[in-house]
């Protein structure tokens, strides 16, 4: 048995199995991109919300954060924010008020001075994403 | 150590080791952030230790990888490196722009380190686990590209094995994934999807190419096992490898507005992802059973056979915890993830590169084959300590997540996050009293280093 089974056979399973599957994982990715524009909330994307994701990158929100589950579990999913605070004026409100001191004892989000206009466009940001068809994720709104 | 030029890996190595000082430090620094909620606030918030804390993870296992490779390949090659210069070069260019990328997140605020660097020129920041400013990215590249070069052109010059190839085949793996952090369209779905390309392909494919390699290399080495034989398995394990992790990517895009058909391919193939880390528990015992020979660096033994028992637990069982879908749909992004990413990251890459550290660094200190018996003891106890606290870390962490599953997720009154957080914050204390007793592990580590100096070489008992 042991001698049945040589170092070319191994290395051959290895490079067949890896171009192989490889090409299977191409194919799928190909076929997620088609599937992608009913799903991935695309219409709602403009130049607001192309901001509102620097807003977003620039002060490393994931790093406390996740987004869709991905991210950091410091602090809550805001993938559903929108839909749990209910508005982008409430968000809004939210992080504009965040004390610069933070609160003794607390965890809490650092104050960002965030101008109108990125504190509109994380906002819709955030809003854009609530609108991801997440496959009913997350299983409770608390996220 | 037959080439004098093997030599370089030894300033790599010595960087890895303070660098994972740092990662520690910072890791305490997040765990007590955890339960003393304003600790360090706001000079350093929670999302800047947390980039320092990952970011010299993995910049310290990449010292560690090409260290390895630096010494191995040579070996293997039967040839001396092909530019050790570029090597030392290489070295302070990695290690300066690695410096100043954590001094950035530390010293200005993060949003500030992006304009500086001009991330809007080609935005890649702001993402978990390739939060460095664009040009560290690119700098990486070019790093990573005369390494490359090097180590291909004294495999080219060289004899070629089969260790060998994969080493490089894994390592050029690396570099073209990570091409995919400049990727970042506005869409976050397409996003996330690139992402993983980067992330999961790593770790759950071409670095196990690298671990697999190393592993072989150490066995090969300690055992003196017929070199057929290590490389017939070696082959078999990448194999099964790739031909689960590269669809097992599919356990990542359930929830991130894929389409659902990744819910089958990604549970399917990630549910057998845990096999090639199985085989290789089972072959690194077995080839130290079917040992020729007993190597006196038995630290370096201990090290390999904890590689391959650590991967298994924290990749294998602690991924297929909750690999498959209608888990993965409660437990996503709480601290289930964290519990395994942490017992991962250690087992597997962590403890290869520590075992290869022990395994060389002897010789290039100036040792025959092995330090003394009392470093090599200390040494031991630090291996213990430290893999000890990673289990208890990864328990209390799969408690937590647990609790936090039902309390925020499965109970008929779901809780706020925050509210939850405070309920299981008993775990949370005894995880980073746990990361206290890890630091000491380290200690003792890097204490190995210095004792026993002037004490003959530990000697194989003529037992068995
Ligand atoms: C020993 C003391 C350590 C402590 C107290 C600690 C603590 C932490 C904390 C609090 C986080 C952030 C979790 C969050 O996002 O909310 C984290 C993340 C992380 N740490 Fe550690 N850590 C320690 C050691 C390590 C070690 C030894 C490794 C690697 C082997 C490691 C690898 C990671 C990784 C990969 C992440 C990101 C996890 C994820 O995204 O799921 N840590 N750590
Ligand atoms: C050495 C190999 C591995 C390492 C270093 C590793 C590390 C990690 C890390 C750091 C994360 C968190 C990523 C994030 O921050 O979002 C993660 C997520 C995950 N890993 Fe692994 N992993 C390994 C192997 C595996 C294997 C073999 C499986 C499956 C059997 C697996 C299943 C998962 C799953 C399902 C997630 C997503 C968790 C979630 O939904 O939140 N991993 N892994
Ligand atoms: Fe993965």
């Amino acid at each position: 048995m042991a001698q049945a089974f040589t170092k070319a056979m191994a290395r051959n399973i290895f490079y067949g199995g890896t171009v192989f599957f490889f090409l299977l994982f191409l194919a799928l990715t190909f076929q997620t991109h088609s599937a992608l524009p009913d799903r991935d909330n695309r219409q709602a994307i403009n130049d607001t919300v192309a901001l509102g994701k620097k807003v977003w990158e620039d002060n490393d929100c994931i790093g406390c954060h996740t987004l869709l589950g991905e991210g950091a579990y410091f602090a809550p999913e805001l993938g559903n924010v929108y839909k749990r605070f209910g508005s982008t004026d409430a968000i809004k409100a939210f992080i504009s008020s965040r004390p610069k001191d933070g609160i003794p004892g607390r965890r809490s989000m650092p104050q960002f001075n965030l101008s109108d206009e990125e504190l509109t466009a994380i906002a819709e940001f955030l809003k854009y994403v609530s609108g991801i068809n997440s496959a009913n994720w997350p299983p409770s709104n608390q996220g | 150590m037959k080439y004098e030029s093997q030599k370089v890996a030894k300033l790599y190595f010595t960087a890895a080791i303070g660098l994972f000082v740092g990662q520690i430090l910072f890791g305490l620094i997040l765990g007590a952030q955890y339960v003393i909620g304003d600790f360090l606030f706001p000079e350093i918030p929670f999302n800047v230790a947390r980039m320092v804390h990952t970011n010299l993870l993995i910049v310290w296992l990449l010292f560690g990888f090409m260290g390895a490779a630096y010494y191995l390949v040579p070996e293997e090659a039967e040839t001396e490196l092909f530019a050790p210069w570029l090597a030392k070069l290489m070295f302070w260019i990695f290690l300066a722009a690695g410096a100043a990328t954590v001094l950035g997140y530390l010293l200005v605020p993060y949003a500030t380190l992006a304009e500086v660097t001009m991330n809007d020129l080609l935005p890649t920041m702001g993402r978990e686990f390739l939060e460095q400013p664009t040009i560290t990215k690119l700098g990486i590249v070019v790093v990573a590209l005369a390494f490359l070069f090097n180590i291909g052109m004294t495999i080219l010059k060289g004899r070629k094995t089969v260790v060998n190839l994969v080493l490089l085949m894994g390592l050029t793996g690396l570099a073209v994934f990570f091409l995919f952090s400049f990727y970042n369209p506005v869409n976050v779905v397409m996003d996330k999807y690139y992402w993983w390309w980067v992330v999961h392909l790593w770790v759950e494919g071409v670095w196990e190419l690298i671990l697999g390699s190393i592993l072989a290399f150490i066995l090969i080495k300690t055992t003196g096992v017929d070199r057929e034989v290590i490389e017939k398995w070696l082959y078999i394990i990448i194999a099964m490898t790739l031909i689960t992790g590269i669809i097992g990517t599919g356990h990542h895009y359930y929830w991130i507005g894929t389409p659902e058909f990744w819910q089958w391919w990604g549970s399917i193939f990630s549910a057998m992802e845990p096999i090639p880390f199985f085989m290789m528990t089972v072959y690194a015992f077995n080839m130290v059973n079917k040992r020729r020979r007993n190597h006196p660096n038995k630290a370096a033994v201990l090290w390999a056979l904890g590689t391959a028992v650590m991967a298994f637990l924290g990749a294998g069982v602690w991924g297929f915890l909750h690999t498959l879908a209608p888990v993965n749909y409660y437990t996503h992004g709480t601290q289930i993830t964290a519990a395994h990413g942490h017992m991962a990251f250690y087992g597997a890459y962590v403890m290869i590169v520590l075992s290869m550290i022990s395994y060389s660094m002897p010789m290039m200190r100036g040792r025959e084959a092995c330090n003394s018996a009392r470093a090599q003891s200390m040494e031991m106890w630090s291996f213990w300590l430290m893999t000890i606290s990673i289990i208890f870390i990864t328990l209390f962490l799969t408690g937590a997540g647990i609790l936090q599953v039902y309390l925020q997720r499965f109970s008929d009154n779901p809780m706020p996050f925050m509210v939850v957080q405070e309920k299981i914050a008993l775990f949370y204390w005894l995880r980073e009293i746990t990361g206290f007793v890890f630091l000491l592990g380290l200690v003792l580590y890097i204490a190995s280093f210095f004792v026993g100096k002037n004490e003959p070489e530990a000697t194989v008992e003529l037992a068995k």
